[in-house]
């Protein structure tokens, strides 16, 4: 009954309050759609009934007896009803950061869920090493042309550690009309040192991607060949609040959009940081925005704990340079690695 | 000194709602002998035992007001915010002001103790800022404009005075916007529209502060030793767009610029306060300050947070949900009854 119930709980959609779940730790290595039949397939037949009335909204009443109730339907339409109040009267909570987890869970991570489980289809890797609860600070690779990886993190991280994933993102963003608020909106913050220590002191996952710009943008011959990680600015974050550090390969995101050229002056007079040409983009006009379906993985590795250091070693450039290096290293060979188990980019 | 009670204390800027209410709580403390209060107008409520001076605090007569009554505690108010006055005489009061009356302080032997009412805006507002300012962050764009430049020349100048007067408590509060029955400023203007215009593609993180709470730091500042600068706002963040809706106000989504020329139209023909660019910038990115300082110091917290203070505002005011909400109701409830 008690495994029953652990099955159960990971199909209720998830909000801010998720339970950290030490059953989840131990299927976490499965892949996430067999982790999901199983649960199904282990389904007991006597407790069907109830749970499916109750769970699996929509879905018919195998026996039609409980008609005193009301329906799957009409709870979920009553559900919609009760959510669309809540947000035309604002009675919801943001977190001092402009966090909304329940437009985040009900609204934006769905879409990006459609591109993560039917377009790039991404599988995951050591999700055994992404702790369930406490501070942690999970430092990957950037690449894509447009920041595509750190959306399809969110969604993993969201679906199967049951956290939110907290980026820290570039100034760039917080400039673009729409972009910035959105990006609030969804638990992600401003890349400064104040910000990171702070989520980290409230015991969040924060994500990093120390490339920034270099990363993302570029070219595509130079594709998995990590740039050089900022100014080690995460590892002093890190040594200061003594939490560890998640070296996390994404593979897939390179090939979303191939930048072959870029347009300086035109970049320049837009304030950007590149403008890319891609073989779509802006050859087929909008339809260029469409990303190409590359096949992703994405590989977090064993933590790094930084203890031994202790947080006097942040004022120290030697050390913070030796980290950054060593954690540069790590995440450069977990690419490498991944991108063989992988094979060819697009099937 | 024996005891670090304030006896006199002189509370200026006293005929406006702030002054009042501060000078009220104040006089009720049997520990202080006689509440001052100074501004250039007379007070439109009764004061009970504040004593009223009609002086300028522009010029140097504040200066004898001090010396003659024996003030120990000064609790400087009148930062003025508002935009209805032409913005050279707003600096004049603020910065001229401030000058005066810190020189008078200067000069009395029997100052103790110096209490400024400061905004938040000193933190400016910036897509660069860090999510939440604590008291040792510098702004990332400095204030260029209006009271808040104002607020950050008027800090700037209390700290002169407590390099030059070690040996007064000189305590700084930054405030967030106040909200609350009886508040009346520029964004409770602005959140009274009919219809309210908002900046497109941006959504501000806001707090506010109940005027209750903020009386009541003001009163322990005055009456207790907290040396310092502390950041005043209520506990958590409301989005503009989220408390529009719990206003129940629709809301037209306009590009800054027109925001600004629209906000001109209105001060000009319509009587109203306009946008200022301080105003046009927390709407776009707004400001969240830190206060784990200000309660780490007195032990307290305030009794409303920053969405009960809206709630109380809204009440005060005749707003809340309009009428379409009750269909959402009915059809839900018929649902789940069935």
């Amino acid at each position: 009954m008690n495994a029953q119930h652990d099955q159960d709980r990971r199909r209720v959609p998830r909000g801010a309050d998720t339970a950290p779940d030490a059953d989840q730790g131990a299927n976490a290595a499965v892949a996430p759609w067999q982790a999901q039949d199983r649960a199904d397939d282990d389904r007991g037949a006597r407790v069907i009934r109830l749970d499916t009335a109750r769970q699996s909204a929509g879905g018919a009443d195998p026996d039609g007896e409980r008609q005193e109730g009301p329906g799957p339907l009409e709870r979920r339409i009553a559900a919609g009803l009760a959510f669309l109040r809540r947000r035309l009267t604002g009675e919801y909570e943001v977190d001092e950061f402009g966090f909304d987890p329940e437009l985040n869970a009900a609204v934006l991570l769905p879409l990006a869920r459609a591109m993560y489980r039917h377009w790039f289809r991404v599988e995951l890797c050591g999700l055994e090493h992404v702790p369930r609860q406490g501070p942690a600070l999970v430092v990957a690779n950037h690449s894509g042309t447009l920041p595509v990886d750190g959306l399809m993190l969110t969604v993993a991280i969201h679906d199967h550690v049951g956290r939110d994933l907290r980026l820290l993102g570039a100034d760039l963003i917080y400039q673009v009309p729409l972009l910035g608020h959105l990006s609030r909106k969804a638990g992600h913050t401003l890349a400064c040192p104040a910000d990171a220590a702070r989520l980290l002191d409230k015991g969040e996952l924060v994500g990093v991607f120390p490339e920034g710009f270099k990363g993302v943008g570029k070219p595509f011959a130079e594709r998995y060949r990590l740039q050089r990680f900022g100014r080690g600015g995460f590892v002093e974050t890190a040594l200061r609040t003594g939490v560890p550090i998640i070296p996390c390969a994404i593979v897939g995101a390179e090939e979303i959009y191939p930048k072959i050229a870029d347009l300086r002056p035109l970049a320049r007079l837009l304030g950007l940081p590149y403008f890319p040409i891609t073989p779509t983009w802006p050859l087929l006009g909008p339809a260029g925005l469409v990303p190409l379906p590359s096949k992703w993985m994405i590989q977090f590795g064993e933590p790094m704990r930084l203890e031994e250091h202790g947080p006097d070693a942040a004022d120290d450039p030697m050390t913070v340079f030796n980290i950054t290096d060593h954690v540069r290293e790590n995440v450069q060979q977990m690419v490498y690695d991944t991108l063989l188990r992988r094979g060819p980019a697009f099937f | 000194m024996p005891t670090a009670a304030a006896r006199v204390v002189l509370v200026t800027g006293v005929s406006r709602f702030l002054g009042a209410r501060v000078a009220n709580a104040l006089q009720a403390d049997p520990g202080i002998e006689r509440v001052i209060g100074v501004d250039t107008v007379p007070p439109t409520t009764p004061l009970g035992r504040t004593e009223f001076v009609r002086v300028d605090i522009r010029t140097p007569s504040i200066a004898k007001v001090i010396a003659s009554a024996g003030v120990d505690t000064v609790v400087h108010l009148s930062l003025v915010t508002a935009q209805s006055v032409p913005r050279s005489k707003v600096k004049e009061l603020n910065v001229i002001g401030t000058m005066q009356l810190l020189a008078a302080c200067q000069r009395s032997p029997d100052m103790r103790k110096l209490v400024v009412r400061s905004s938040a805006a000193v933190y400016g507002a910036s897509p660069m800022d860090p999510a939440v300012f604590t008291e040792q962050d510098e702004p990332v764009e400095a204030p260029s404009h209006g009271y808040a430049k104002d607020a950050v020349e008027v800090e700037g100048y209390v700290r002169g005075l407590q390099r030059r007067r070690s040996d007064l408590t000189v305590t700084v509060l930054r405030f967030v916007n106040f909200l609350g029955p009886g508040v009346d400023s520029p964004l409770t203007r602005y959140l009274r529209m009919p219809v309210v215009p908002t900046v497109l593609g941006f959504d501000p993180r806001l707090q506010f502060v109940h005027e209750d709470d903020g009386i009541e730091v003001l009163r322990r500042m005055t009456v207790e030793d907290h040396p310092g600068t502390y950041n005043v706002a209520g506990d958590g963040v409301l989005l503009l767009s989220q408390a529009l809706r719990r206003a129940g106000r629709p809301f037209v989504p306009l590009p800054a610029q027109s925001l600004s020329v629209l906000g001109d139209l209105g001060r000009r023909f319509a009587g109203q306060t306009g946008f200022s660019p301080e105003l046009l910038r927390l709407l776009m990115y707004g400001r969240v300050v830190d206060t784990s300082r200000l309660v780490a110091e007195l032990s307290w917290r305030p009794k409303h947070s920053t969405e009960a203070a809206f709630a109380e505002f809204l009440s005060a005011h005749g707003m809340g949900h309009p009428g379409p909400l009750g269909l959402l109701d009915r059809l839900g409830a018929a649902l789940t009854r069935r």
